[in-house]
């Protein structure tokens, strides 16, 4: 088990049924697997399906057996491995408050230029930017802020999704179908 | 709404109007329990569960078996289940009763036994508010169940209630709880007719296996030079004709084969190419086989560390297939060549085909060279013990049980210790569902109510609880419950007067500081029978256990029986934690030139 760890990003569809989220968490709690970030929100409501986000860390053996795990779970659908199942899009977003009334003012404006963060709420001694994109990019935009002034975050966690023109995970009721 | 409707007349045969009718929460339950074929449920009253309790009362089909303690509800309901293929069924109230349940609970799920586990809650509006007897069950249960659900409507209740048989006996069985607010077994109930396409939607494992696989196996079991089958609880779990394809597979190569603890009885343990139990107390034999094969045949085991001792020196050069049902037993533990997910009994049936289809012959002359090999390993006689003087040792206790039994066709159930390890030496089991011990969780207390439930399951049949004397005080009120129902359970009592198992770690890792192991301040085994309407009989020498067994068998009852034996005997062969299976001890002359190492000491 010398093998490396590796960072996986696996996408689970479940239904949005009370106790879900805590038998996905306590899967992993209670086993001992890594969560770096967990994301989720109901993306079908018609039929109360939910995808759920979870970044985590471990050895190829490891990573299976969560897979296996989680799709062990009664109201888990499916489980998908992006990091191994070809390309895929990791997305972020990030609420950042940088508090200052000095010079660092306009150096922060910049740097939120640089980044592309939108400002959401200015007042003369505070910011609040919204910034998307990867986890990394998230986070050297927030260090940046920390060296400007006093910073407070909310980060939404990974959310991710394969790339190309395969639906690997679709949401089963469209509006119309339902309508018919 | 009168209700007239006592459910004593209904059955899968009942009209459509019947069906539709409007039902209480509590009725409906009992017509879903009659439609899974329930006729026995195990369990124990309270507040929160009396409208099920009212409508069993009125109610003729289905028996209710009121235990003791609500974990030996769950126990007998295991071993109801794993003496008759069905699913167990346990009936307990809210916050007590309810966490009671739950190392029965664990205990089913860590050995894959089938249940479904009602308890009843606090009404729904007062949910939350640490209400009289409340607790919050579905959380406390999630760990230690296969699935478990709060029904918060009347509307939810027949497809869960439907949903949580199929989910408890598909696949890799498991333990189902059902939490049932109060108000919900009062609710009116439109009970509508079971389709099975919408009960079984959502959960739908796996049992057909890819055949391509299967066929790879074959051709991989054909080209063996050192084969080994090696087979767990899967294929007692996937019913007795799995068994017999196990005995087919068997004879028709001639390969060794070793069970683990819970598989025993898929193969007769007369069968010439048995090799005995493996793993920690498992034969020399079966666990050299083990580490000197080259193609392994795991069916339906999981490569518990009990079996493997140190992974990294688990059978080194094997090429290993496993056959699991679920897909998460594969690459857990040992990293394996082929992995073929699906049912053992069909799994075996296919790999059958293969085989014949590709005209399969042994290699005899390699196979002859490894049985030489095997024998060898054989001659050791590592189950050898010496009962000679007065004393009985326990090995001879058990031997002699099984001598006195094996044309009966008895059940055995276990507490959990030495005698546990003994049992699985000694008595040597013909066939699958007959032998039940705790096995994934090693639960003291588990014997004695399992054999009520094996015994309700099978009312003619000779069940014997072969038990420490520690393990047996754990659940021990459930006397009352054999005296209640008349169940002739035999609890044989092997009594060292130690946690013998306990004693056995402290002296071979903690240098023989035999802290608070002993067993001290026994009661008087025969008086406390005879309290609880038992019949107590008692052996202290080798010169009465025959007539004591005798006695014990003939007596149309219950029975306790105190079987005095040696006090420090010790169970061997033994792999130490953390060892190899070539690191073996045989007995207690190893002891010295084999220690536990420092890693080792860490394991459990
Ligand atoms: C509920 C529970 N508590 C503690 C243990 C740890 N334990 C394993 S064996 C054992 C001693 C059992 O003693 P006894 O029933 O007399 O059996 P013996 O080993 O003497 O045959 C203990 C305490 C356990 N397995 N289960
Ligand atoms: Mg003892």
């Amino acid at each position: 088990m010398n093998e490396l760890e590796k960072r996986h990003t696996i996408s689970v569809l479940v239904d949005n049924e009370p106790g879900v989220l805590a038998r996905v968490i306590g899967l992993f709690s209670g086993r001992g697997y890594n969560i770096e970030s967990l994301t989720v929100s109901e993306i079908d409501p018609l039929s109360q399906v939910s995808r759920i986000s979870i970044v985590t860390r471990g050895t190829p053996m490891v990573i299976e057996q969560i897979k296996a795990q989680l799709a062990r779970i009664v109201p888990v659908h499916g489980v998908k491995d992006l990091t191994s199942d070809g390309a895929h899009i990791e997305r972020e977003l990030a609420l950042v408050k940088m508090v200052n009334s000095g010079e660092e003012r306009i150096e922060a404006l910049r740097i939120a230029n640089t980044f592309r963060a939108r400002t959401l709420d200015s007042t003369l001694t505070s910011f609040v930017f919204e910034i998307t994109g990867s986890s990394s990019k998230v986070q050297a935009f927030v260090d940046l802020m920390s060296s400007l002034g006093e910073v407070e975050v909310s980060r939404t966690g990974v959310s991710a999704i394969s790339r190309g023109a395969v639906a690997d995970m679709p949401i089963t009721t469209t509006r119309d179908a339902a309508a018919s | 709404m009168a209700n007239t409707n006592s459910g004593a007349t209904t059955k899968a045969g009942m009209d459509k109007a019947d069906q539709d009718a409007a039902l209480t929460g509590a009725e409906a339950i009992l017509k879903v329990l009659e439609e899974e074929g329930v006729d026995t449920i195990f369990g124990y009253p309270g507040g929160a569960v009396l409208p099920i309790y009212d409508a069993l009362f009125q109610n003729n089909s289905i028996r209710h078996v009121l235990v003791r303690h609500e974990q030996a509800a769950v126990h007998a309901a295991e071993g109801y289940a794993r003496s008759t293929g069905k699913t167990g069924v346990v009936l307990v109230t809210s916050g007590p009763g309810a966490t009671n349940a739950v190392t029965g609970l664990t205990d089913a799920l860590m050995d894959s036994i089938p249940l479904v586990c009602l308890s009843g809650q606090v009404p729904t509006h007062l949910i939350g508010n640490d209400a009289f007897q409340e607790a919050d069950t579905t959380g406390i249960t999630r760990p230690c169940t296969k699935h478990n659900y709060l029904v918060k409507s009347g509307d939810d209740l027949c497809h869960v209630m439907r949903e949580a048989f199929h989910v408890a006996a598909s696949g890799r069985p498991g333990p189902v709880v059902v939490d049932l607010p109060k108000d919900v077994q009062l609710a009116d109930v439109t009970m509508e007719e079971k389709k099975p396409e919408v009960v079984t939607a959502r959960y739908q494992p796996i049992t057909e296996p890819d055949r391509a696989s299967v066929r790879k196996a074959a051709e991989l079991i054909a080209g063996a030079k050192r084969p080994v089958i090696y087979g767990g609880g899967g294929i007692i779990n996937a019913g007795p004709a799995a068994s017999d394809k196990l005995r087919e597979l068997v004879s028709m190569t001639g390969y060794p084969t070793t069970l683990t603890l819970m598989g025993l009885g898929a193969l007769p343990a007369t069968d010439p190419n048995f090799l005995g139990m493996l793993g920690m107390h498992g034969t020399y034999e079966a666990n050299l086989t083990m580490y000197h094969c080259d193609v392994m045949l795991n069916i339906g085991a999981r490569f518990d560390d009990r079996v493997t001792g140190r992974t990294n020196a688990f059978s080194p050069g094997s090429t290993k297939i496993h056959i699991d049902i679920d897909p998460s037993s594969i690459n857990k533990n040992i990293q394996v060549d082929l992995p073929i997910i699906g049912d053992a009994g069909r799994v075996m049936e296919l790999l059958i085909e293969e085989l014949k289809a590709m005209k399969f012959k042994p290699d005899s002359a390699a196979l002859g060279e490894w049985w030489g090999q095997i024998n060898s390993w054989k001659a050791i006689n590592c189950l050898g013990f010496d009962q000679s003087g007065e004393i009985i040792k326990p090995q001879y206790a058990i031997h002699r049980l099984w001598e006195k039994t094996q044309n009966i066709d008895a059940y055995v159930t276990t507490e959990v210790g030495q005698h546990q390890m003994w049992a699985a030496q000694y008595y040597r089991f013909e066939n699958p569902n007959r032998w039940m011990t705790s096995g994934g969780l090693g639960t003291m207390g588990y014997g004695l109510p399992a054999a009520m439930g094996v015994q309700i399951g099978n009312p003619e049949k000779l069940v014997i609880d072969i038990a420490g004397e520690a393990s047996f005080m754990m659940n021990m009120q459930e006397m009352s419950t054999l005296k209640q129902y008349r169940l002739p359970v035999k609890i044989f009592i092997i009594n060292n007067e130690w946690m013998g198992m306990v004693r056995q770690w402290q002296e071979l890792n903690h240098g023989s500081r035999y802290s608070e192991s002993y067993s001290d301040s026994l009661p008087d085994f025969m008086k406390l029978a005879e309290s609880f309407g038992l019949k107590g009989v008692c052996a202290e020498s080798v010169d009465d256990l025959d007539g004591v067994i005798d006695e014990m068998i003939a007596y149309d009852g219950p029975v306790l029986a105190d079987i005095r034996v040696a006090k420090e005997e010790n169970c061997f062969p033994m792999i130490p934690s953390g060892a190899a299976h070539n690191e073996i001890l045989l007995g207690p002359q190893d002891k010295a030139a084999n220690a536990t190492s420092e890693e080792g000491l860490a394991l459990v």
